[in-house]
C-alpha cells in the first residue's frame, strides 16, 4: 500500500530551494481577510515529493508501458518530440493577453493547424477554440442553435440521437435547451432510416451522428441520412470521435455535415495525461461561420490576428478566459507536420488493417463479433454473452483478468446496445506481435474461464489492488483525506 | 426468475404499488429493477406535500453504474417518504417490496388503479426486458 | 512511414490472414464516392531534425518579454521537478482510470488533489477539475440553478473578469438562465453593497464574489456572504488558489462559507503558455456534492481489504445519465492536475505562502514606482492584492506599443471592457519580477508619458 503524501508530512518541514528568500510585508492588507491557520497541505522535502510521485506513476498502465485498445479513445502512440517542442520557451513563457504581434510564431504554427483540419475535415472554416470533444459538440449544437434562431426558426427545438450514441451527445444537446429524440439502430448496425424519416419534420434542428459509428461500423446510407434532415430542415452534426479510421481517406464535409468537432487527443495524438487535457476544434460549413466562437485565428497580409466579438457579431461567443489549449494545439499540430500528406492516409490505413485482423483472428479463435457480417472500421466490438452464458464470466471479469495478462482492458459495456461487448481498437501504432499477444491473452482468458472460473472471476491478482468496492465508494463516500479517518 | 408478489399492481417502468385504505397508495420498485439497476447507493426522495401527475418523474434512485428515474405510478400527492433509504439505500435491493418501499400518495381518483397492470401482465414485461 | 511499425511481409501476412488483396479493399463498405485521398493543403511530412528545427525558429521568434501582466494568467516560478516528474510516460500517456486497478497512481494523486483543494479553499469536497477558470463558473452557475431548483437568476459583479462573465454568458444561455450585472463603486473598485442589497428577488440562485476581484482589491467578502445567506441564495467564490495561502479562505467566509468554490488553477504550478492548457478546479459543500460536474475519485477498499481509489459517483456523469447528466463534461485537466498536485507537495503551505506574499510586496513596489511618474496614479482607494489598476496621462494605445517595442508586456488595458477607466491599466507583479524590471518599466513609463 502507498501511503498518502499526508502521512508522510512533518509539521515545519520546509523545501528550501522552492522557499524564496526575503521577508515579505503583507500589514497592508485587512487582518479579517487573511488566514487564520495555513492549508494542511503536505510539508515534505524535495526528494520525497519526488519519490512518491514517482512511485505513483509506476501503478500506472499507460501507452507507454502496456498495450491500450480502448475502443473510440484512440490510444495511440505520443511522440515525445510533441512534448519537447510545444514546451521550448518562447512558446510556454508567453502570456495570453500578449498583444498579437508578440505571438506571430506561434500563432502561424496554430493558423497552419487550422488549415491542415480544414484540409483533412473538407470544411469551410475550423475554430481551435474548444478544449475537449464535450465542448466541441457544445460549440456545435450552440452554433445550430444560434443558426436557427437568426432565421427566426424557433419551432426547432428537437435533436435526432441514434440510440448508440456516445453519452455526450444527448446531454450537450439538453445543455443547449433541446429536447433529444433517440432514433434506433437495425441489427446490422444501420441508423434505422425509416425511423429518422418518420422523425425528421419542422421541429428538427438537428442529427447527431459519428461515423463510422460508435457499433465500429462506418454508416453506409450517410448520403441518404444526410439528404433526410436537410431536406426538413435540420443540421448534421459530426462527433470526429472516429475520425482515425478514415483520416485522409473521407471527409465529413463531402459526407454532408454542417459541423464537425475532432478529438486532438485521440486522432492526433496528444497525450490523454490520466483523463485529460484535451482539445476540441470545430469546422463549419459556409452558413455557420458567422457563429464560430471568439477568440478565432485569422490572417490578413501576412500577419496574424485574433479576431474577437467586434469582428464577429453574431458568434456565439466564448469558451474560456483566453484562446483555447493553446500547448495541446501545438502538440496536434506537431504531430500532424511530422504524418505530412501521405501519414494522414496511411493512419487509417492501419488502423483499419489492425483492427479487421483482430477481428478474423478472434473470430477464428471461436469469439463472437457483434456485426460479423460487416468490415471493421479502426474497431469492433466483440460480444462474450456466449461466455457469460457458459460459465457465468462477464465481460468485466474478462478484462479484469486482461490487466493481469499485461493488456489495458478494451472498452467495456459500450456501446449499451451489444450485452457483455468489448469494443477494441488497436490503432496504427502496434506491431503484429503485439497484436498476436493480445489475440493469445484473450483465447487463455477464455480457457481459464472454463478451466479456473473462479480465477477469472476475482481477477485481477497481480495488480497493486485487487477489485475495489466500488459499492462502498459511492455509499461511504470518502473523497478527501481526513487525519483521523480509518 | 425474480419476485412477482401477486397482490401488487405494476407499471410499465416498474414500479409497484400497493394499494391501502383510505385512498392512499405505498410505490416502489420490483425486484427485477433493482435486480438490473445493481447495488444501489443513494436515494432522492420527492418532496413531502408534492402534487404529481401519473407519469411524472418524483424519486431518482442511483447504483453505480446507473441512475434511474421513478414515476409516479398514477397522480396523487406525496404524504409520506421512506426516511431510512437515506442512509439505507441498499434496502432497496434487499427488500423491495417491504422495507424498500419508496414513497406513498394520497390520490384522488382510486379508479386509476384499474389502469395498472396485474402481475401476470407485468411478468410478461420483464420476460420482454 | 512515421510512427507505423508494419513491414511489407508483415502487411501482407495480415492481408493474406483476413483475406484481401490489399488495404483498399477493408473500406469496400464506404460508397465509391466517398473516397477522396486528395489533400491540397497539408504539407509533405516532416521528420523530427526537421520538425525541432521549425519549432525553435517559431518559438525564437516571439521572442521574450518581461511581464507585468495578469488579468487571469499568471508567471510564477514553477519548480524544475514539476514537469519532469509529470511527463513521466506513466503519467503523460496515461487514460481516465476507467480500469481502477490499473490506474491507482493517477487515482490516489487525484485523491490526493482533492485533498489540496479542499483544505485551501476550506471547502468539505473537491472534484478532479474542469477544463479552466471561465467555464468552471459557467459550471458553478448551472449547479447552483440546478441546486436551487426553481430559481434561474445570477448576480455576477462587474468586478468578475469579463472573459469569465462572457463565457458564462455562451455556456448557459441556452437553459433559460438569466446574468443580472451588480455595479462596482467608483471609489473603492468593490462591489457596490447598496446597489446589490436591491438585487435579491425572489428568482436568484446564487450571487458570484471574486476574491481578489479583476482590479486585484478586496471584496468585503463576510458581509456578502452573509448577505447573499439570509435571502437564501448560494454563494459562488472565484479565487486565486495561489493567494489562499495567505488570504482567508471561502469555507470561512461569513458565518457559513461560500457554497461553492471556482477558480483558474493555473497559478499552481503550470505555465502561461498563451493560454492553455490549464485548469479550473471546483469545490463545495457536501449538501450539494451530487450536483457537482466533473469527475470525482473516492477511497475504498479492494477484495483485500487493502486501500484503494476508484472514480466514484459517476452515475451523474454523461456516459450513464446521458440526457440527464450533471453536465456533458467527460475530460479532467488529468496532466495539469498531476503538475499542480506536484507543485503544491513541493511548495509546501511556507512555500507557497512566502510566494503570494513575495508576489503581493512586488506590486505594492511596482505601483510606487510607477506612480511616482507625474501623470500615473492608482486609481480605487482599496485594499489591493497582486494587481492594481493604474490611470496613466496618455493614450493607451499608443503606450502599448511603446512599452512592448522596450520588450516589456505592461498591463491589461481595461478601456475595451470598461466604460469610464479607457485610461486605466491593470498591472501585476509576481515573485519573479526583479527591482532591476521594475526600475526599467518605470524609467521607459516615465519617457512615453512625460513626451506626450
Amino acid at each position: 500500500m502507498t501511503e498518502l503524501i499526508f502521512e508522510q508530512s512533518t509539521a515545519g518541514r520546509i523545501n528550501n530551494a522552492q522557499y524564496q528568500s526575503g521577508t515579505f510585508s503583507i500589514d497592508d492588507l485587512p487582518q479579517a481577510l487573511l488566514r487564520k491557520t495555513g492549508p494542511a497541505l503536505p510539508e515534505v522535502s524535495e526528494m520525497q515529493a519526488v519519490r512518491h510521485y514517482t512511485r505513483l506513476s509506476q501503478l500506472n498502465f499507460a501507452i507507454d508501458t502496456h498495450f491500450y485498445p480502448l475502443g473510440s479513445c484512440t490510444m495511440k502512440h505520443n511522440p515525445r518530440i510533441c512534448n519537447e517542442a510545444a514546451m521550448y520557451d518562447g512558446f510556454s513563457g508567453r502570456h495570453p493577453l500578449s498583444p498579437a504581434s508578440t505571438g506571430q510564431g506561434v500563432l502561424s504554427c496554430l493558423y497552419d493547424l487550422q488549415e491542415i483540419l480544414k484540409d483533412i475535415s473538407g470544411m469551410s472554416e475550423v475554430s481551435l477554440a474548444p478544449m475537449a470533444g464535450a465542448q466541441g459538440e457544445f460549440t456545435g449544437i450552440a452554433m445550430i442553435r444560434a443558426y436557427h434562431e437568426a432565421r427566426a426558426d424557433d419551432a426547432r427545438q428537437e435533436i435526432l440521437v441514434p440510440d448508440a450514441a456516445h453519452g455526450t451527445n444527448p446531454a450537450t444537446a439538453v445543455m443547449c435547451g433541446y429536447t433529444v429524440k433517440e432514433i434506433p439502430t437495425l441489427d446490422n448496425g444501420d441508423v434505422d432510416i425509416d425511423a429518422l424519416r418518420a422523425a425528421v419534420g419542422p421541429q428538427t434542428a438537428g442529427l447527431m451522428l459519428t461515423n463510422p459509428s460508435t457499433l465500429g461500423v462506418f454508416e453506409r446510407q450517410i448520403t441518404e441520412i444526410a439528404a433526410l434532415v436537410h431536406e426538413a430542415g435540420g443540421l448534421l452534426y459530426y462527433d470526429g470521435a472516429n475520425m482515425n479510421a478514415i483520416l485522409g481517406k473521407v471527409k465529413p464535409g463531402e459526407m454532408g455535415f454542417d459541423v464537425i468537432h475532432l478529438n486532438l487527443h485521440k486522432t492526433f495524438s496528444t497525450p490523454h495525461g490520466g483523463g485529460g487535457p484535451g482539445a476540441g476544434p470545430v469546422g463549419v460549413s459556409k452558413r455557420l461561420v458567422p457563429f464560430l466562437p471568439v477568440p478565432r485565428i485569422a490572417e490578413s497580409s501576412g500577419e496574424y490576428v485574433l479576431l474577437d466579438k467586434n469582428d464577429c457579431p453574431q458568434s456565439i461567443g466564448r469558451l474560456s478566459c483566453f484562446m483555447g489549449n493553446t500547448g495541446i494545439l501545438l502538440r496536434a499540430w506537431i504531430y500532424a507536420r511530422m504524418l505530412g500528406r501521405d501519414g494522414m492516409k496511411r493512419v487509417a490505413d492501419y488502423a483499419t488493417l489492425n483492427a479487421n485482423y483482430m477481428k478474423v483472428k478472434l473470430e477464428q479463435g471461436g469469439f463472437e463479433m457483434a456485426y460479423e457480417s460487416r468490415r471493421a472500421t479502426h474497431e469492433f466490438i466483440l460480444t462474450l454473452k456466449k461466455e457469460k452464458a457458459e460459465t457465468g464470466v462477464t465481460a468485466m471479469d474478462f478484462a479484469k483478468r486482461l490487466l493481469d495478462k499485461g493488456y489495458h482492458a478494451p472498452t467495456t459495456y459500450f456501446p449499451l446496445l451489444v450485452p457483455e461487448c468489448f469494443l477494441i481498437e488497436p490503432t496504427e501504432s502496434e506491431s503484429l506481435e503485439e497484436l498476436d499477444g493480445f489475440i493469445a491473452a484473450m483465447e487463455e482468458i477464455r480457457r481459464e474461464s472454463v478451466e479456473q472460473t473462479d480465477l477469472v472471476k476475482s481477477a485481477p491478482h497481480s495488480l497493486p489492488v485487487r477489485r475495489l468496492d466500488d459499492v462502498r465508494a459511492a455509499r461511504q463516500l470518502d473523497v478527501v483525506w481526513q487525519e483521523d479517518a480509518v | 426468475m425474480s419476485n412477482v408478489p401477486q397482490e401488487l399492481r405494476y407499471t410499465q417502468s416498474h414500479e409497484w404499488v400497493l394499494a391501502g385504505d383510505d385512498g392512499q397508495v405505498t410505490v416502489g420498485i420490483t425486484d427485477h429493477a433493482q435486480e438490473l439497476l445493481g447495488d444501489m447507493v443513494f436515494i432522492e426522495l420527492p418532496e413531502m406535500g408534492a402534487e404529481l401527475d401519473a407519469g411524472d418523474e418524483c424519486t431518482v434512485v442511483e447504483s453505480v453504474k446507473a441512475a434511474s428515474d421513478v414515476y409516479a405510478p398514477v397522480a396523487g400527492t406525496v404524504v409520506a417518504v421512506n426516511e431510512k433509504l437515506v442512509d439505507a439505500p441498499e434496502l432497496i435491493n434487499e427488500d423491495p417490496y417491504g422495507d424498500g418501499w419508496m414513497f406513498r400518495l394520497q390520490i384522488a381518483d382510486p379508479s386509476q388503479l384499474d389502469s395498472l397492470l396485474d402481475a401476470s401482465a407485468y411478468e410478461v414485461v420483464e420476460s420482454e426486458d | 512511414m512515421p510512427f507505423i511499425p508494419h513491414t511489407e511481409e508483415e502487411t501482407r501476412k495480415m492481408l493474406d490472414a483476413i483475406g484481401v488483396s490489399n488495404i483498399d479493399e477493408l473500406f469496400d463498405e464506404i460508397p465509391a464516392d466517398l473516397i477522396n485521398e486528395r489533400l491540397d493543403y497539408v504539407p509533405p511530412a516532416m521528420d523530427e531534425a526537421g520538425i525541432r528545427r521549425l519549432c525553435k525558429n517559431s518559438a525564437q521568434s516571439d521572442g521574450h518579454y518581461v511581464n507585468f501582466i495578469g488579468a487571469g494568467a499568471y508567471e510564477h516560478h514553477i519548480p524544475a521537478a514539476v514537469w519532469q516528474v509529470a511527463t513521466r510516460g506513466e503519467f503523460y500517456s496515461a487514460y481516465t482510470p476507467y480500469q481502477a486497478e490499473a490506474s491507482q497512481g493517477t487515482l490516489q494523486l487525484l485523491y490526493e488533489y482533492q485533498t489540496m483543494m479542499a483544505s485551501l479553499t476550506a471547502m468539505e469536497v473537491s472534484n478532479a477539475s474542469l477544463y479552466e477558470g471561465a467555464s468552471a463558473l459557467a459550471e458553478a452557475v448551472l449547479m447552483s440553478v440546478r441546486a436551487q431548483r426553481k430559481k434561474h437568476r445570477i448576480l455576477m459583479p462587474e468586478t468578475i473578469n469579463p472573459a469569465y462573465r462572457e463565457t458564462t454568458e455562451t455556456i448557459v444561455k441556452n437553459q433559460g438562465i438569466t446574468i443580472s450585472n451588480i455595479d462596482y463603486s467608483g471609489d473603492t473598485g468593490t462591489i457596490d453593497l447598496v446597489q446589490l442589497n436591491d438585487q435579491f428577488t425572489d428568482d436568484v440562485a446564487a450571487l458570484v464574489i471574486p476574491q481578489p476581484n479583476y482590479f486585484g482589491a478586496l471584496e468585503q467578502v463576510d458581509e456578502l456572504v452573509d448577505l447573499a445567506h439570509k435571502q437564501g441564495c448560494l454563494v459562488i467564490a472565484v479565487v486565486n488558489p495561489l493567494s489562499l495561502a495567505i488570504l482567508k479562505a471561502p469555507g470561512e467566509w461569513g458565518e457559513n462559507g461560500a457554497d461553492i468554490v471556482v477558480g483558474e488553477g493555473q497559478p499552481l504550478g503550470i505555465p502561461l503558455s498563451s493560454g492553455g492548457p490549464y485548469f479550473g478546479f471546483m469545490c463545495c459543500t457536501q449538501k450539494i456534492v451530487r450536483q457537482m460536474p466533473g469527475r470525482l475519485i473516492g477511497r475504498t477498499l479492494d477484495a483485500e481489504g487493502k486501500q484503494g481509489f476508484t472514480l466514484t459517483l459517476q452515475a451523474r456523469e454523461q456516459h450513464i445519465r446521458r440526457s440527464k447528466a450533471t453536465s456533458n463534461i467527460c475530460t479532467n485537466q488529468g496532466l495539469m492536475v498531476t503538475a499542480a498536485t506536484l507543485y503544491m507537495s513541493l511548495m509546501g503551505p511556507a512555500g507557497m505562502a512566502q510566494a503570494a506574499k513575495a508576489s503581493h510586496a512586488n506590486t505594492r513596489l511596482l505601483v510606487e514606482k510607477l506612480t511616482a511618474i507625474d501623470g500615473v496614479e492608482v486609481v480605487f482607494n482599496s485594499p489591493f492584492f497582486h494587481e492594481c489598476v493604474l490611470r496613466i496621462d496618455t493614450p493607451m494605445d499608443d503606450l502599448v506599443r511603446a512599452i512592448t517595442a522596450q520588450g516589456i508586456i505592461a498591463g491589461m488595458p481595461l478601456g475595451a471592457d470598461y466604460e469610464g477607466l479607457q485610461d486605466c491599466l491593470l498591472v501585476c507583479a509576481t515573485e519573479l519580477r526583479t527591482e532591476e524590471e521594475m526600475d526599467d518599466f518605470a524609467l521607459h513609463l516615465e519617457r512615453i508619458v512625460s513626451k506626450e
